[in-house]
């Protein structure tokens, strides 16, 4: 409760939790109050904006309504942005907590393997993965999750090397505690506001990438998105900047609340890590 | 050259031909383990129709053999730089990339060099002023451009600059029929790539800019910066001879790091401005689904990343030595 307090006197944090509430709203309940399909064509293609009082944003190439469009790619991004994350926190956080629990050779090995997936360029591992396996909703969030994971590993690993020597712990281990039990019990919940930070930020990288898939073609093709919007109306950009000018807005709004809310959380919860604003 | 410093890049060799052969056995598992014929899968539906060219692949990849003597066949072809052949162009796939290379190399060479430039000076700029209206109005732009996909202000850049004011190209790397020589070329290609560049630029200038400024404030606390104004230096002095000089590292590091994401911003901005690169081959690979070349592109871009953090590697070693011997 405190936090959310905390986030809420910080004016730009609270803009950005305020548009999100919107998007989540608009992601659960939009389908429902905007019946329009996205995939019907409901008037003649290329209508500019405003011209048709029904259809604010105008139409598209096929005369499919842009601004339904809109609210029901508003679920695609906020629920593939957050599973494949949560999929990233469940790979990243056991081997993280590994290596740095563990130490020797468990992190050797460990971090030798995260190390590789560093190296390789994410976005073009998630394109081929994608293309490979047949793009759908659960390739594009696996391939995400598949390139999201090392700075989790990374930083959970940090956080365990720092407390794995602390009083406490020593104190669990003297109890006579298992090594499983110290993880998830004792070193794991004192992790877990720099993971909450993160994962926020983590969301909005996971939804940029999602569109950016999507936008090469490499979208579910059953579920209108944003970065398909943006992709399809490429060609005709010169006759219809309507088409990819309002899902490109919708993006980077949802991205910057995204990153707004992370910054707020990272000052509410870790005010020491973040000194260079406070002193 | 010191001897602990030709084991230091030896190491570092060998470690990034790990990384590359990690890559290889991957990309060899990806396409065994998609349902389906791997000859279909790596023609794709390219050639699914053309039971000779499946013939060839299953040959030249030993299909029908063993997986290890096909793994075998797999990495021996890879060491001699064989990939294969492309279904469309009929062409070595390895031949391919190599020829988009230089397109890809001008680019993201450009943006790299442009954003940390640009990234650097701004956030000087915003610590500098920190907590003053400028240093407020840096960090939201920094945090908007931080925001956008990349693909989208690409796009928006054509709409502005090509179809509303007519300043520069949209598409591709030089004017085609013009067959310019010399000079005249090169300003040709110099126009093509203001736009690409600059929006490929612009995400990496707010990352670094952020950290530059970031770098730079904890920096300015440090006792030696507060000695230099207690001696009386001049305020700029002490900025860009004493804070920026080692504030400047960690951002170094962090965009050596970054590499392989400039290769991702350069599929998105190629495939807009249909800048004849690999990132480019790879939209073109995805469109024709041709797997075979596509998995090429992807290890040839993961080597350019491997080649290039080896780079920074030597270059570090050479301009700080304390860095090998710390590790």
């Amino acid at each position: 409760m405190s936090i959310l307090k905390k986030l809420s006197s910080n004016k730009v944090a609270l803009f950005g939790l305020i548009v999100l509430a919107l998007l989540i709203l608009v992601a659960i309940f939009g389908p429902y109050l905007y019946e329009t399909s996205p995939w019907r064509m409901v008037n003649r293609p290329f209508m500019p904006p405003l011209e048709n009082g029904s259809l604010m944003l105008g139409t598209d190439t096929m005369g499919r309504d842009v601004l339904a469009g809109l609210v029901y790619g508003t679920r695609i991004s906020l629920l593939v942005g957050l599973i494949s994350t949560m999929i990233a926190l469940l790979i990243g956080i056991p081997l993280g907590a590994s290596a740095g629990y563990f130490g020797g050779w468990i992190d050797e090995a460990l971090m030798r393997f995260t190390e590789i997936f560093q190296t390789v360029p994410s976005f073009a591992l998630a394109i081929v993965i994608v293309a490979i396996f047949e793009p759908s909703v659960y390739s594009i969030t696996l391939a995400i999750a598949l390139v999201s994971w090392p700075p989790v590993a990374r930083l959970v690993r940090g956080e365990f090397m720092a407390l794995r020597n602390q009083e406490y712990v020593l104190a669990a281990r003297l109890n006579g505690q298992s090594d499983h039990n110290i993880i998830l019990k004792e070193i794991l919940p004192n992790t877990l506001s720099p993971i909450i930070v993160m994962a926020s930020l983590m969301v909005a990288t996971a939804i940029l990438l999602e569109s950016s898939l999507s936008f090469l073609g490499l979208g579910d093709p059953e579920i209108m998105s944003w970065g398909y919007m943006i992709g399809a109306a490429r060609t005709v950009i010169r006759q219809a900047w309507w088409l990819s000018f309002f899902p490109g807005i919708a993006i980077a709004l949802t991205v910057l609340a995204l990153n707004l809310v992370g910054e707020g959380l990272n000052e509410a919860l870790n005010p020491k890590l973040s000194g260079s604003r406070e002193s | 050259m010191s001897i602990q410093t030709l084991f230091y890049i030896g190491g570092r060799l060998i470690k990034g031909l790990l990384v590359l052969f990690v890559i290889a056995i991957f990309n060899f598992f990806l396409i065994r383990a998609a349902p389906g014929d791997p000859a279909k899968v790596m023609a794709g539906e390219a050639g699914a129709t053309d039971e000779l060219f499946l013939q060839q692949l299953r040959e030249q990849f030993g299909l029908d053999q063993p997986l290890y003597y096909q793994l075998w066949v797999y990495i021996s072809n890879l060491v001699q730089f064989d990939m294969g052949e492309t279904y469309r162009q009929q062409m070595p796939v390895f031949d391919l990339i190599m020829d988009r290379l230089p397109a890809t190399l001008l680019l993201t060479g450009t943006a790299f060099v442009l954003s940390l430039v640009l990234g650097v000076l701004v956030g000087v700029i915003a610590a500098s002023n920190h907590r003053k209206w400028i240093d407020s109005a840096i960090s939201v732009a920094a945090l908007v451009f931080y925001a956008t996909p990349l693909f989208w202000l690409a796009l928006m850049a054509v709409l502005l600059f090509s179809v509303f004011l007519g300043w520069l190209p949209a598409f591709g790397m030089e004017t085609v029929g013009a067959n310019f020589t010399g000079w005249d070329r090169f300003v040709d290609i110099a126009e093509h790539l203001v736009l690409p560049a600059m929006t490929l630029g612009l995400f990496f200038t707010a990352v670094y800019a952020r950290m530059a400024r970031t770098s730079m404030i904890e920096t300015s606390r440090a006792d030696f910066v507060k000695t230099a104004k207690a001696k009386g230096m001049k305020p700029s002095r002490v900025t860009f001879r004493h804070t920026l000089r080692n504030a400047l590292l960690p951002v170094v590091t962090l965009a050596g790091l970054q590499a392989g994401q400039m290769i991702g911003g350069a599929v998105l901005t190629e495939t807009v401005f249909a800048w004849p690169g690999i990132g480019r081959l790879m939209f073109e690979a995805l469109f024709q689904r041709d797997y075979n070349l596509l998995l090429g592109v992807f290890f040839i871009s993961s080597a350019m990343v491997v080649l290039f953090n080896l780079a920074t590697d030597l270059i570090y070693c050479i301009v700080d030595p304390r860095i090998e011997l710390a590790k």
